[in-house]
């Protein structure tokens, strides 16, 4: 099981969640995949795609305006 | 079978080739298949070095306008076209150019980025891919 790290800060529609995408992709089973961004939006949008894709959001914080995602595929 | 996302790209203006590979890179993001019908002005797009030269599709002003808006993005941060594609490719979205604009258009399968391409087909092409999609728009 690995830890795969993403950054998009500074990113913006649709990039955040593409990267999101792409990184849940090439992650295995039970690997752990963490957004680190600051697009508004994509903080409620990326776990709406957790959902869909039936995958299982960790957690979602926020400090400064940046936010950290954390899924488990 | 997962849910899918078909778009008719007709327009070959910037501003909706960028909504329309927006929304398919969205759709693909949120675990939908997609599809992009190119045709007509829309297929301009595919030409070889053709992706980022489309017109605004308003106060485009010979180009002047076009400049203003591209500045803008850049400086929001908005991906290039050719970035959106290919993110669009590299999650699995299918591209399909319409034949008979080829025809129209004296456009020759050399002409166009075949790489991006994955089938030449007609309405009934169109049909196949809508009738069992979730979401189609004609852009």
């Amino acid at each position: 099981m690995s830890n795969l790290k993403i950054d998009v800060k500074g990113e913006t529609c649709p990039i955040p969640l593409v990267e999101a995408r792409k990184a849940l992709r090439t992650a295995s089973l039970g690997d752990i995949v963490e957004i680190t961004g600051t697009h508004p939006a994509s903080k409620k949008e990326i776990p709406m795609a957790v959902e869909a894709l039936g995958m299982e959001l960790i957690s979602v914080e926020e400090n400064d305006g940046i936010w950290k995602i954390k899924i488990k595929r | 079978m997962s849910q899918k996302a078909t778009i008719v790209v007709h327009s070959g203006d910037m501003d909706k080739v960028y909504s329309a590979l927006i929304i398919a890179n969205g759709a693909l993001s949120m675990g939908m298949e997609a599809s992009l019908y190119f045709t007509f002005w829309g297929l301009e797009r595919l030409k070889k070095g053709g992706l980022e030269k489309g017109p605004l599709s308003k106060m485009h002003f010979l180009g002047l306008g076009k400049w203003m808006i591209k500045s803008r993005m850049k400086k929001a941060n908005v991906a290039s076209l050719e970035r959106l594609i290919s993110d669009y490719k590299d999650l699995g979205g299918k591209i399909i150019a319409c034949e008979m604009t080829m025809e129209i258009m004296g456009i020759e399968k050399e002409g166009l980025q075949q790489d991006l391409i994955d089938e030449y087909g007609a309405v009934g092409t169109y049909i196949q891919e809508a009738r069992d999609s979730e979401i189609t728009l004609f852009i």
